[in-house]
């Protein structure tokens, strides 16, 4: 067995685990380890051939392989190390991290600190539980466009799309482009959760229709996929009798969401935050266990992965103010922590605990739709910073910066409260 | 029509419609760009083309492709016909030209990601 040492190990070398790993060797940590369980690096983004990337992080539109390959060439000038095929299968609190490949068999090294940077991965036809046969040709849209970008596979001719998330939207183009007749989206919510351009881009281009509140409620077929029934749901999103429609497919395309991959973590004894499915951490992307830090999709979903590096580069921060003594009240049990929770119209808020040492940014989502407002961070009645917005959507996470200053009162223990006022 | 602006996350809902002088009335836009980009979505709407080619002797089966400016909606199924049947020998760079000219639009198609030659082949 192979055992090492190392100050830092990152696991997951996506666009996560790539920028963390830079942020800490810009501050001069010189022992990194990268553990990446595919064969190369880059993640996900290898297979998002569209455009669309790093208009934040680099002020030009790059597509999913450029992007990660900036990413890999910095990691490489660095000389950072990385392990290839490497599959991290344990970890304990004392940050031991366990991991096989083929080239070294298990693999066993005590890290310093930690960074998780698993990403997260697609909620399958099981997750809905969607009634009928189990036949071939139902993919979540993730797969789907593995198959076409990386594989060279058609994934089928006549294709009925559930959910309307970007990779389901993206796809739904893909496909169209290579001779496929996408047929309709469903989607369940009356609004969508893809971003607008995607909609005008994939869909309309194309004349796909997408039809809001509506779900598919049956695959019928047993060999291959013959169809699916499509209903109407009401508000409670309950399908509603009589509303039953039969569309004759031979694919179906699941983009119905993206859930954190935390069994690591959980084998960690990290605590989870259920409305994000990622851990608990403060502004410095620490979790529960000290020395343990979190960024990127397996802490929450992000819909952009310019957020993702910058979210990165944050942990990265963290790391090296652990690894120099700098963070005193370590950890979530420390005392000198205040608690953020989601108020009104806020479905979650990242980070869920905030020292107030330094300026902060608060990553979050609301719960619906709301126009013209202010959202607030409070403080039982004292409004400590509040920001302005036109609009809010589920579909689009905010972010919110606030000054040190703001935050000088805040005791230890307090329960800040992150909310939405609308403005008449 | 209405036509919802992609430029910002804003999103503003336009109204478009034909002018007395052959021009086009917008209205609902918050921006100047907001502006240029409705016209551009009546007269000529631009996309980026995005596809996978095939690679002989390469790490991988394919290499990620796009054109490298935008080209005409309604060119796009043409400039794809056009890389049916196509194979690139590895290795490949990104920005290595693969089809230059695509379509007749003036864009190359050009590589997005690195395929390194392979040791072993795959078997097709």
């Amino acid at each position: 067995m192979l055992s090492m040492k190392a100050d830092v190990v990152v696991i997951g070398g996506g666009p996560a685990g790539l920028a963390a790993a830079l942020s800490c060797h810009e501050r001069c940590i010189r022992d990194i380890v990268i553990l990446e369980r595919d064969s190369h690096l880059g993640g996900i983004l290898q297979q998002c051939i569209h455009n669309g990337f790093g208009l934040h992080w680099f002020g030009e539109e790059l597509t999913g392989p450029e992007y990660a390959q900036r990413f890999i060439d910095l990691v490489e000038e660095a000389k950072i190390p990385y392990l290839l095929d490497t599959m991290v299968v344990d970890i304990d609190e004392n940050k031991t991290v366990y991991a096989v490949n083929p080239q070294h068999g298990p693999v066993q090294i005590q890290a310093g600190a930690v960074i998780m940077a698993m990403g997260c991965r697609e909620r399958t036809r099981g997750a809905l539980m969607i009634p009928g046969g189990r036949p071939a040709g139902v993919y979540t849209a993730g797969m789907a466009q593995r198959l076409m970008n990386i594989e060279g596979y058609m994934p089928g001719r006549e294709v009925v799309i559930l959910g309307s998330g970007d990779i389901g939207l993206i796809m739904a183009r893909r496909l169209t482009w290579e001779g496929a007749n996408v047929k309709m989206v469903c989607e369940i919510m009356p609004y969508s959760t893809g971003l607008i351009r995607n909609i005008r881009q994939c869909l309309e281009d194309y004349g796909i229709p997408i039809k809001y509140k509506c779900t598919v409620v049956k695959i019928h077929g047993s060999q291959r996929i013959e169809g699916v029934t499509i209903a109407r749901v009401d508000d409670a999103r309950r399908p509603i009798p009589g509303t039953e429609e039969f569309v004759s497919c031979d694919t179906l395309l699941l983009s119905v969401g993206l859930i954190p991959e935390n069994e690591l973590s959980q084998k960690a004894n990290v605590q989870l935050d259920p409305l994000t499915g990622g851990p608990i951490v403060d502004e410095y992307r620490q979790t529960s266990v000290p020395g343990i830090f979190a960024c990127g999709n397996v802490l929450h979903v992000h819909d952009l992965v310019d957020y993702v590096s910058e979210e990165a580069r944050i942990a990265g921060y963290g790391v090296w103010r652990y690894l120099n003594g700098l963070d005193s009240k370590c950890g979530l049990q420390g005392d000198g922590r205040a608690r953020i929770k989601a108020g009104c119209g806020i479905r979650y808020v990242v980070p869920q605990m905030i020292s107030g040492e330094e300026d902060i940014e608060l990553f979050f989502r609301s719960d619906n739709i709301y126009d013209n407002g202010t959202v607030e961070l409070v403080d039982g009645d004292q409004v400590l910073a509040s920001k302005r917005f036109l609009r809010i959507v589920p579909g689009q996470m905010e972010r919110f910066k606030i000054k040190r200053e703001a935050l000088s009162g805040i005791k230890p223990g307090d329960g800040l409260v992150v909310r939405w006022r609308s403005l008449g | 029509m209405e036509l919802i602006c992609v430029l910002c996350p804003r999103g503003c809902r336009m109204q478009v419609k034909a002018g007395k002088d052959g021009g086009w009335e917008v209205e609902g836009n918050g921006c100047s760009r907001g502006k240029g980009y409705a016209i551009q979505e009546m007269t000529c709407p631009m996309r980026t083309l995005t596809t996978s080619i095939w690679v002989e002797g390469g790490i991988h089966k394919l290499v990620s492709a796009k054109t490298d400016r935008s080209i005409p909606r309604d060119r796009i199924m043409e400039a794809l016909k056009q890389t049916k049947g196509l194979k690139i020998k590895a290795p490949v760079n990104i920005g290595d030209v693969l089809v230059e000219n695509i379509a007749g639009t003036g864009a190359n198609l050009v590589a997005t990601r690195k395929v390194d030659k392979a040791q072993h082949t795959y078997l097709a």
